[in-house]
């Protein structure tokens, strides 16, 4: 068998194809392995955000181009108490929820940190949230937040007596502010324990143990071993959320709709009503391009998360 | 049985340090541990329990407290999910949004693998620089991106197509693959390849007979997160898609189904929950590769 096979293989390698030599010519083959990515991204997302930046700058509507205006759009969103009303529930917004779910995500994976049975069977459970699609228990959290028929309000109701008259969650702002910041908070707990909890079985056991060997208390073991160690994972996490939190859109979009008296509009929703319902294309991207500045800033945070990381490990371990 | 065995030998450690291992007494540990979360495992549950025992209830039963006891179904129904089925284009959108969440998939897996081969395994100058370039790409946001999409969409003549978001969903899901397969290549010895060179081997033929077949693990992590977070996005099929034949699961059920100032909860939580089994089920099947996808993406 080797005998017949192995005159054929010589002649291949001897000539081949015009082809198969292009694909093994290492630059081309370079271009051609980064086309499809680098150009779906160029087409659909960096072509898009500068595009972007522009329309801020013009008047464009829906079907009809728009001219440069410079700063008009900017200097009217600035007088624009509705504007003015998102940035302040965007920061709100993000700034409790950011705290809530990495409060109780940080607990919840140090409770799934412990050993006990089945628990990659409630590991899997507490994923789910993070898992369906947004809008979807979105859906389950307004109707949970039914001023007539809500579960919550029979519950403090009917059940505990602790209220005489159901909750007005989303009528008024804000109840309908909190009741957001809770279903973001749902949604994101998931996330931040799984991804927290990767980190904390990382850490080796032996410095606890060296800690309790020193008569370290539980809190003392907490604050000197396991958030020094967790927060390089920690700033990644963080960043993440904040970002994702900040230009959320889905929840607000599918519970009130940036209502009531448009109290709980979040930049990405009131850029959606200016720019898609509304049809001004040029201040709604003028509204998404105002949360840059905050993203940077979210940014540069994980970037210094990263190098303390560095620092904290050495140059050659990374 | 684990926690029996472990109590023991961890009470052997506490004679040493009596004050710091009261922490493992079976009460504290109950209170400590159980407890807590018991509660989160409700609180987290709990919407979908509403969503699923809401979908079954008759409309009668749904609206009264007084009679029936809310958390349990007393009659249930299927008609809230004949309903979806037949009266409403349900099936149309599910199968919309099946379309989309595997074109969109394929053509990330296919991009993101080569782009990861290339920046891992072909090694040129500024490799580092195209992978950070990627990653950043991860962090814009579709919020800022939808309008001045919504432009290009239209400009290229793909507005209110599937079509379109099986382009678009790869921004989110090309940076996101592209790393996790790095991760995955990084782990693959370089010598395999490098055998494979001495003897003559392409290097497409490397990629396809080699690194592919050690990468699957990766690949199906890759391909089930990508699934996943096209099967929920949002926002571009929000702006991009009019007709409501070609909606998407989650957009057609917040535009199509809440109609009127009386809302069908019935309908819509079945809607939801319809909407939310092939994830859940597609999760349920592969829940490492998800925890393993969703933690070494952060750690990368």
């Amino acid at each position: 068998m080797s005998v017949t096979t192995l005159p054929s293989r010589s002649m291949a390698l001897r000539q081949p194809g015009w082809i198969a030599r292009l694909f093994d010519y290492k630059p081309f083959l370079i271009v051609m392995c980064l086309a499809p990515a680098i150009g779906l991204l160029t087409v659909f997302l960096t072509y898009p955000l500068g595009l972007g930046v522009w329309l801020a700058f013009t008047d464009t509507t829906i079907g009809q181009r728009g001219i440069y205006i410079g700063l008009e759009n900017f200097q009217y969103l600035l007088k624009d108490p509705l504007w003015w009303n998102a940035v302040f529930y965007s920061i709100f917004y993000t700034g409790i929820a950011t705290i809530g779910k990495f409060a109780l995500g940080f607990w919840l994976a140090l409770l799934l940190n412990n050993h006990f049975p089945f628990k990659s069977l409630l590991r899997a459970i507490v994923l789910l949230p993070w898992i369906v699609p947004t809008v979807l228990s979105a859906l389950a959290f307004w109707w949970i937040y039914d001023p007539q028929f809500s579960i919550i309000s029979y519950l403090l109701v009917d059940v505990l007596h602790i209220r005489s008259t159901n909750i007005d969650f989303l009528g008024t702002p804000w109840p309908a502010r909190f009741s957001l910041i809770a279903a973001n908070i749902w949604r994101g707990i998931p996330f931040v324990a799984i991804s927290l909890l990767a980190g904390l079985q990382t850490i080796s056991p032996s410095l606890y143990e060296a800690a309790m060997l020193d008569g370290a208390t539980a809190w003392q073991r907490f604050r000197y071993i396991t958030l020094p160690m967790m927060m390089p994972i920690l700033a990644i996490v963080m960043t993440f959320s904040i970002i994702f939190t900040f230009t959320d859109f889905q929840l607000v979009y599918a519970i009130t709709r940036g209502g009531p008296v448009n109290s709980t509009h979040l930049l990405a929703t009131l850029a959606f009503q200016r720019g898609i319902a509304g049809g001004e294309l040029g201040e709604g991207a003028a509204i998404a391009v105002s949360m840059i500045p905050f993203l940077v800033f979210a940014t540069l945070f994980s970037y210094f998360g990263l190098a303390r990381r560095k620092w904290q490990q050495g140059e050659a371990n990374d | 049985m684990t926690d029996v065995a472990a109590s023991p030998g961890n009470s052997n450690v506490a004679s040493a340090t009596p004050d710091t291992m009261s922490w493992d007494s079976r009460a504290r540990r109950m209170v400590m541990i159980y407890l807590p979360l018991a509660c989160f495992v409700i609180i987290l549950l709990f919407p979908f329990y509403w969503m699923t025992v809401t979908s079954f209830k008759p409309n009668a039963e749904l609206l009264n407290y007084k009679e029936h006891n809310p958390f349990w179904i007393s009659s249930p129904t299927l008609a809230h999910i004949k309903h979806l089925l037949f009266n409403t284009a349900y099936p149309t959108w599910l199968k919309t949004t099946m379309l989309v969440a595997i074109g969109s998939t394929f053509l990330s897996l296919f991009a993101s693998t080569l782009a990861a081969y290339a920046i891992e395994r072909l090694r040129f100058r500024g490799s580092p620089y195209v992978g950070l370039g990627i990653y950043l790409a991860y962090l814009v946001p579709p919020s800022i991106l939808f309008i001045p999409l919504a432009t290009v969409i239209v400009q290229f003549g793909l507005f209110d197509s599937p079509l379109a978001l099986i382009l678009v969903y790869p921004t989110f899901l090309v940076p996101f693959c592209t790393w996790l397969l790095i991760g995955y290549f990084k782990s693959i010895p370089y010598e395999l390849e490098e055998c494979a060179l001495v003897d003559g081997a392409t290097r497409l033929q490397i990629l396809r007979r080699i690194t592919l077949p050690l990468a699957v693990p990766g690949l199906i992590s890759a391909g089930i997160f990508s699934f996943t977070l096209s099967w929920n996005e949002f926002i571009y099929a929000l702006a991009f898609i009019q007709s409501g034949a070609n909606k998407t699961v989650p957009v057609a059920i917040l535009t199509e189904l809440v109609t009127g100032d009386v809302y069908q909860w019935g309908a819509l939580m079945a809607g939801s929950l319809l909407g939310s089994l092939p994830v859940a089920l597609f999760y349920s099947l592969f829940v490492d590769y998800y925890v393993s996808s969703l933690t070494g993406a952060v750690k990368e």
